[in-house]
């Protein structure tokens, strides 16, 4: 039998299989041609997109919802280029997606050729780290490195740029195993002394809050973090990322804190002596004013990254590993906290303030979210965009399981939520996946309805329609007397036309009565995606609110009667 | 509440820090580390790279002035790259440290006699003597150069070339 050399595409396409890639979500061109010729012959299913920025967020999605990394294929220069916004939402929630960028050819690196553009050096601020490939015989290695160096520690973005010349030539090199990566660790277990130190200050606590993050997520130390919770009779809050870590519906969970969160887990942050960060980075969305953040609170914080300890907030304790190890190492030193009264004062402020929407004067985008989550029973992957259908999204689709909730948290990506259900809805076939989206962000990426259809992917999109950019209308009626600059979506298409020009099952709903029947017939839709469109009334703020820059405990919980000065902080 | 609790930081003097990368001796690696600096603002003030002792290994010595903490956050972030082996901040460590600097003056012949005697001072040498101009070339401390070149300054000082902190942790300490 003729041995036939392997072409430089076609065994950077023999190690993703050997890495276990099921799907390259991609778009074509020139320089990618060897890459794509490859994939002809492979059993990986390559998902055809139509544009490239849909792909690193199918991607994502794929990720977020497997943990295992997603894979992106594109060509140079403007191929390339439309993935800096997915390698950036990538790399801001810490989600392990690869992408290999096709390039000229290596001769012509530099010389301003046709669709060439500096691709790792455009891409050097939103990756974890990447590759240019100038030796065929480094691809297995490269490969092997990309993938380890994705899904390991805190993880992130891998950019591979491959010359075409590189990708046309043979490659004689063996598969491997072995990794060159002198200047790359991976903590695990924490160390012992801070441990015990943490131990030590939660068993004293009288008021301890668990602040669970995006990290322990990744880490799946929901179960750990639950023990530890119950052991200490400790109440949870949980970052928008951090949603599904611990099931919502515990009854010591008091939801999402922060910008949006519930009042009554911000009640907590405000007034806990003691907040135990998990696999969370204090962002800005959660500390408000971060001089009057927690001032008489201990502090513990548990990363698997050590540039996250003293970068907004300096710990008292600052325990550096996996979040699960470490929470698993805590749990045996913990003895139970004297903790009742501070529990009964958090089921006070949750009784005090609940999470409420207007029943009446049409319909209201928390009305139908909160449906979705009665009708989904915390069983769907839900993804969202960005703006307020995406906090109203956190507030009422409570999250009881890993991996289920996927948002654009740290850039606050818009176009992200619909491909990332696709990515998602192709790694759990059998899962129902929701995509909450605004009909800002919607349309940002609506091509994608294309990939969807074609593969008959069961991903459901729930736009929220509301004619705005709602978010920002919000912001402009609150803080700039309501002086609307670039927040009306005037000249919206009918988006149940536009979905059913694409072939794709849409449903809209008008009035609150039809929701459940809707949603219903949505939810149950099994033949390829389907959109359902609610026309929500088109001003509505989110409530409660702390503004930018504001104290956790200046928190606007009921529509304010008076004027609101300026946010200070920065978005 | 307890002992463990981390008594409240100190204002941090914004200092001159001596900063030690060791580093993959890769393209792209000083571009990933100088764009931490640069994005969080920081101007570094000098650097030196050169290989190490197994040439798949590079140095880079950074000086570069800012807040303690502020720059103990940037290190972290430096030793996050994937590329760097470790990085450390060697500015409260017992180090030994030099710097070379090249200095060009236009000076007529006739002129040079205080020049020369600075130079003597400062143990600097001259190893270009010209018809209107010279080169001196002195070592040391990068305060001792900035002494030197400031009292050269008056003699038409044309061109000044330093090599940069060149820095390495005494005793067993790793730099």
């Amino acid at each position: 039998m003729e041995h036939k050399t392997p072409t430089g595409g076609e065994k950077l396409i023999q190690c993703l299989e050997r890495e276990g890639v099921e799907y390259i979500f991609g778009l074509s061109g020139g320089a990618a041609m060897p890459i794509f010729d490859a994939l002809v012959d492979s059993k990986i299913k390559l998902i055809l997109v139509r544009h490239e920025q849909g792909a690193t967020h199918m991607a994502d999605g794929y990720a977020r919802s497997t943990g295992k990394p997603g894979v992106v294929l594109v060509t140079s220069g403007p191929g390339a280029t439309n993935t800096v916004t997915g390698l950036l939402t990538a790399l801001m929630d810490s989600a392990p997606i690869i992408v290999i960028c096709g390039q000229t050819i290596s001769p012509m690196l530099g010389k301003d050729a046709f669709q060439e553009a500096d691709v790792t050096g455009i891409t050097y601020p939103v990756v974890k780290h990447s590759y240019m490939v100038k030796d065929a015989r480094d691809i297995p290695r490269i490969v092997r490195e990309a993938f380890y160096v994705a899904t390991t520690g805190r993880p992130g973005p891998v950019l591979i740029d491959v010359p075409k010349d590189i990708g046309q030539g043979p490659c004689n090199a063996p598969f491997t195993d072995k990794l060159d990566l002198p200047g790359y660790t991976v903590p695990t277990r924490g160390d012992p002394a801070a441990i015990g130190d943490a131990a030590r200050l939660l068993s004293e606590s009288r008021k301890p809050l668990l602040y669970v993050g995006h990290g322990a997520v990744i880490a799946d130390a929901g179960k750990a973090i639950t023990t530890l919770a119950e052991k200490l009779r400790a109440p949870v809050v949980n970052t928008l990322l951090g949603k599904g870590a611990v099931d919502e519906r515990h009854p010591l969970h008091l939801g999402m804190l922060g910008m949006h969160g519930t009042a009554y887990a911000n009640k907590a942050v405000a007034d806990c002596d003691l907040i135990m960060a998990i696999g969370a980075r204090w962002d800005d969305r959660i500390t408000g004013k971060l001089s009057e953040f927690c001032t008489g609170a201990v502090k513990i914080h548990v990363d698997i990254d050590p540039a996250e300890f003293d970068k907004i907030v300096r710990p008292d304790v600052s325990i550096l590993g996996d979040a699960r190890l470490v929470i698993e190492d805590l749990i045996p030193l913990i003895e139970m906290a004297q903790t009742e009264a501070w529990l009964a004062q958090c089921e006070r402020w949750r009784r005090q303030y609940p999470l409420k929407y207007p029943k009446k004067g049409g319909l209201r985008a928390q009305h139908v979210l909160d449906r979705l989550n009665a009708i989904t029973q915390g069983d769907a992957i839900v993804t969202t965009d960005v703006g307020q259908h995406q906090m109203w999204a956190a507030q009422f689709c409570l999250a009881s399981t890993n991996r289920h909730w996927i948002s654009s948290g740290g850039a606050g990506t818009m176009g992200f939520g619909w491909p990332a259900a696709i990515g998602a809805a192709f790694a759990n076939p059998r899962k129902k996946v929701w995509a909450v989206v605004g009909d800002g962000g919607f349309q940002m990426t609506q091509c994608e309805l294309a990939t969807a259809q074609i593969h008959k992917v069961r991903a459901k999109c729930l736009i929220i329609n509301n004619n705005y950019l709602g978010m920002i209308r919000q912001w402009q009626e609150l803080f700039y007397e309501n002086r609307l600059s670039g927040a009306d979506l005037v000249g919206n298409p009918d988006f149940v036309k536009l979905a059913e020009a694409y072939g794709v099952k849409a449903y809209r709903i008008k009035r609150s009565a039809d929701v459940d029947r809707i949603l219903r017939k949505a939810h149950a839709y099994d033949e390829g995606p389907c959109v359902v469109v609610a026309e929500v009334v088109k001003e509505d703020n989110v409530y409660p609110f702390i503004p930018a820059g504001a104290a956790v405990r200046d928190m606007i919980i009921d529509p304010p009667t008076h004027k609101l000065a300026k946010p200070t902080g920065s978005t | 509440m307890s002992a463990a609790v981390r008594p409240a930081p100190t204002a941090e003097p914004i200092g001159t820090h001596a900063i030690s990368v060791f580093v993959n001796n890769k393209p792209g690696v000083l571009v990933r580390v100088a764009l931490v600096f640069a994005r969080r603002g920081f101007n570094i003030e000098s650097l030196v790279v050169s290989p190490g002792v197994e040439d798949r290994f590079s140095r880079m010595t950074i000086t570069c002035s800012g807040r303690k903490d502020e720059l103990a956050q940037v290190v972290k972030q430096v030793a996050k790259l994937v590329d760097v082996v470790h990085a450390i901040d060697h500015t409260t460590d017992l180090t030994y440290a030099v710097e070379i600097a090249l200095i060009k003056l236009e000076c007529a012949l006739e002129e040079r006699t205080p020049v020369l005697q600075i130079a003597e001072h400062y143990k600097a040498r001259v190893v270009d003597f010209g018809k209107d101009s010279l080169i001196l070339q002195a070592h040391g401390s990068s305060e001792k150069l900035d002494a030197l070149i400031e009292l050269l300054r008056p003699f038409s000082l044309v061109e000044l070339v330093r090599s940069g902190k060149l820095l390495m942790a005494r005793g067993e300490r790793v730099t």
